[in-house]
């Protein structure tokens, strides 16, 4: 079964106060994604990965074409649905996790990874000691689990970021760089947690230009070259 | 919980306000493709106009645009502050939907205000009586919501203040003796004193210092964590906007330009208005 | 016409013409058939200044006819020179027979007290009213106030009074106590002390209210409800006299004034003068009873 279709979807950006200024940042998208796979998505900068994540995620509008996802109550085209039927998915079935840290300020490192759990898991202490669970195996040194995430470090808030993405298990994780400035180490920590999440089902859109942890992760990789998936890159992993 | 979309808890459809006498088209010459709300014919003002959105249970709106575009008049007709000139408005808790607020009586209306929905102003001076003790502000709210017990009132209103974070020992002192930011942690333990499904908030953190707007903010979304209550959110500062809504109405000339999830209007906006409100996010 | 020899012009029966009777009566209809509602009315002059009883007098010569024996008390007093002259007034103006006995007089005008005495049927009582309106206490704006009657918005009422209570550890409202009558209006039953608070409700007299300065007119029918405001755990309570007596007669159970001598020594008397005299020379009396000072008198007694 496929969790995610994509078909002809583009996506320019109208700048009006820039002179009506266009943008074609994603033209003519076209790929099928199946439930429990891992997608790597590379390309250089700039060429249209993030704009694809985002489209699928609704924080960009599709300019056109479809973004049928297959929800646990049935098919919904991420393009066009409600609003609310959005913010009912992001809550209860699709993460993103993007490259950097935005989160929101005066919140401790635990609760920040807790956000999610909180909705699904009603005892708090519990869902905290989950969260530290996972802060421990990602390396975060103990005294930070309670200060403020704003003032920490890049390879610091990356791991807040990766935990706080899939300590819910979501069913559809959407997840930009989660490699990027780790040490070796915890690299190899963040790989397994997400290979541990596709064996129990989440389908994983990845976007990464680390050659050691696409090799590991992902199924199979898309390439997107300005903004188009270049189909002569697309490597079957492993 | 999934979402079903006659699951509404308020639904507001063409709500408008014009103050004077409006001509055949005054909707047609004003509104931000004529950068006007003044009717050119009539002089007529038009403060909003075809206003209409859904929220739902526990979710946080956004009205966000400049000053004068008409987003505090939406949420002031809608806590019957102001009387509307057209449109209406339907409140799930209140008789299942089937009656329009607008159209009830003022007695019904105040039931309404006093069960089913909290106010926090922009000047704690507007929702509060400031010749009553703040704990007296809050039994207001509880008398009439038919609580006659002067044990459970002060009870209630000393559990609510510890909520907000106000010193309970400072319970019986007027809120002219307190600091702003306390000033509008007495209006928020008022406005949801009677645990109502809906809360309105106005610019309630302008004016205030950063650190204290600060603690304000952590509040409304504690309590939003806390409580599951749906608010709409009204300010001009897209950083409260983007702190706490789910969902952002976008107005300009009192109608609404763009509405979207709040992290597409902040990051893809598709109206002129608001990517230059985007683009002055500091 | 009445002569008399102290005007030397002929005036109409009970000083007022008779249109403007009228017009009184109407108002004190519209009144009754509204019990604790203000309704406004014409107000005319008379030979006294606003604020000194003009609408207590305004009712009294509205309502009195040949036969009618008048009785005026002052705090109680029938000998207050307000009182005195009023007296003398009606009397001047109708000829009618004037009284100090309560339970002779079929027409009784009062300024804040009720008389100790019970009223029955054939009598009424007309009060003199300052302030009629008892929100003005909470909402200065008069249209605020009407809008509040109008929609039976008392909320601010009643956090003043729990605003009274957490400052004072009770409500202290010493005279003019707020009362709900017949469970719609809230009145001012004019500056009566809590004492005689109680004896408005289910009495048997027609209890009218004139406020002439204010141009409002308002009234309890006879059997009516007139319930002081309360809270379930903060009571309405009467002044306790119990640990003080009548200072001539040793009485107790009557509202009784404090008086100060010379020296600085203070001591009690019975408010109502002819009470006072009835119990001095031992005649019969009928006095009011109410649950309130039945509870007095029970604690009285479990204090010994």
């Amino acid at each position: 079964m496929n969790i995610l279709e994509v078909n002809d979807l583009s996506k320019v950006f109208n700048l009006h106060i820039l002179n009506e200024k266009k943008i074609e940042a994603l033209k003519q998208i076209n790929f099928a994604m199946k439930e429990g796979e891992i997608i790597g998505l590379t390309g250089k900068s700039g060429s249209g990965k993030s704009s694809l994540m985002k489209c699928i995620y609704r924080t960009y509008l599709a300019s056109s074409g479809e973004i049928i996802y297959a929800s646990r109550a049935g098919a919904i085209d991420m393009a066009t649905a409600d609003d609310h039927q959005v913010i009912d998915l992001r809550k209860s079935e699709i993460t993103y996790c993007s490259q950097f840290l935005s989160v929101i300020p005066r919140v401790s490192a635990v609760d920040v990874v807790c956000e999610n759990l909180f909705r699904i898991e009603k005892d708090k202490e519990q869902a905290r000691e989950t969260a530290k669970g996972m802060l421990e195996m990602l390396g975060l040194p103990t005294d930070l689990w309670d200060a403020f995430p704003v003032t920490f470090s890049g390879g610091e808030q990356q791991r807040i970021n990766v935990a706080r993405a899939i300590i819910a298990r979501p069913r559809f994780l959407l997840i930009d760089e989660p490699t990027a400035s780790l040490d070796a180490k915890t690299k190899d920590v963040v790989i397994d947690l997400i290979s541990d999440l596709k064996k129990n089902g989440t389908s994983v859109l990845c976007i990464s230009h680390d050659e050691y942890t696409l090799d590991r992760l992902v199924d199979r990789r898309l390439h997107l070259h300005l903004g188009e998936i270049n189909d002569a890159a697309v490597v079957e992993a492993n | 919980m999934t979402w079903k979309e006659d699951n509404w808890l308020l639904r507001v459809r063409n709500l408008t306000k014009i103050y004077g006498d409006p001509g055949e088209n005054t909707l047609a010459l004003t509104g931000p493709a004529f950068n006007t709300n003044q009717c050119p014919d009539t002089d007529s003002i038009v403060a909003c106009a075809d206003i209409s959105f859904d929220l739902y249970p526990g979710e946080v709106l956004g009205i966000v645009g400049e000053s004068g575009s008409g987003k505090s008049t939406v949420v002031k007709m809608l806590y019957f502050d102001l009387e509307k000139t057209g449109g209406a408005a339907w409140l799930k808790p209140y008789n299942d939907g089937c009656i329009n607020i607008l159209e009830e009586s003022n007695q019904r209306k105040r039931y309404i205000r006093n069960n089913l929905m909290g106010m926090v102003y922009q000047n704690p001076r507007d929702g509060l009586n400031f010749g009553f003790s703040s704990g007296g502000n809050i039994a207001e709210k509880l008398i009439m919501a038919g609580n006659m017990h002067v044990g459970n009132i002060r009870g209630r209103a000393y559990d609510l203040l510890e909520k907000t974070e106000v010193p309970v020992q400072r319970m019986d002192d007027r809120p002219g003796t307190f600091s702003g930011g306390m000033q509008q942690r007495v209006q928020i333990s008022k406005a949801i004193a009677n645990n109502p499904p809906l809360l309105f908030l106005d610019e309630v953190t302008t004016g205030l210092d950063v650190s204290v707007q600060a603690r304000v903010l952590d509040l409304i979304r504690e309590l939003q964590n806390m409580l599951g209550i749906a608010m709409i959110v009204v300010s001009h500062d897209l950083s409260v906007i983007r702190m706490l809504t789910d969902r952002t109405i976008v107005m300009k000339n009192g109608r609404i330009v763009e509405s979207g999830l709040t992290d597409q209007i902040l990051q893809d906006p598709q109206h002129a208005y608001s990517q230059l409100l985007v683009s002055s996010l500091l | 016409m009445v002569e008399n020899i102290k005007f030397s012009n002929k005036y109409n029966f009970a000083f007022i013409d008779e249109s403007t009777k009228k017009e009184i009566r109407r108002k004190l209809l519209k009144a009754v058939a509204i019990p604790g509602h203000q309704v406004p009315y014409s107000s005319p002059e008379m030979p006294i200044s606003r604020g000194w009883g003009t609408g207590g007098l305004h009712i009294t010569l509205a309502l009195i006819g040949r036969s009618d024996v008048f009785k005026i008390i002052d705090q109680g007093s029938d000998a207050s020179v307000n009182a005195c002259n009023l007296r003398e007034f009606v009397n001047a103006m109708t000829g009618c027979e004037t009284t100090f006995d309560t339970s002779k007089a079929t027409l009784v005008q009062t300024r804040h007290r009720i008389t100790e005495e019970e009223l029955n049927e054939n009598q009424i009582i007309v009060f003199q009213v300052p302030l009629p309106e008892p929100l003005r206490m909470v909402e200065r704006y008069e249209y605020k106030t009407l809008q509040m009657h109008a929609e039976a918005d008392y909320s601010k009422m009643w956090v003043s009074l729990y605003e009274a209570y957490v400052r004072y550890g009770a409500i202290m409202q010493g005279s003019g106590y707020p009362v709900m009558v017949n469970g719609r209006y809230i009145m001012s039953p004019s500056p009566i002390p809590r004492w005689d608070t109680p004896n408005l409700h289910q009495a048997k007299t027609l209890f009218l209210f004139g406020a002439g300065r204010e141009k409002r007119l308002y009234a309890v029918p006879p059997y009516t409800d007139v319930e002081p405001l309360e809270f379930e755990d903060v009571n309405f309570e009467i002044e306790d006299f119990s640990k003080s007596a009548c200072y001539k007669t040793g009485f107790k159970k009557a509202f009784l004034d404090e008086l100060y001598a010379d020296d600085g020594s203070q001591k009690y008397v019975i408010s109502d003068s002819n009470f006072l005299d009835k119990i001095d020379s031992e005649e019969e009396t009928h006095q009011y009873t109410n649950k309130y000072i039945d509870q007095l008198e029970a604690y009285d007694v479990e204090r010994g």
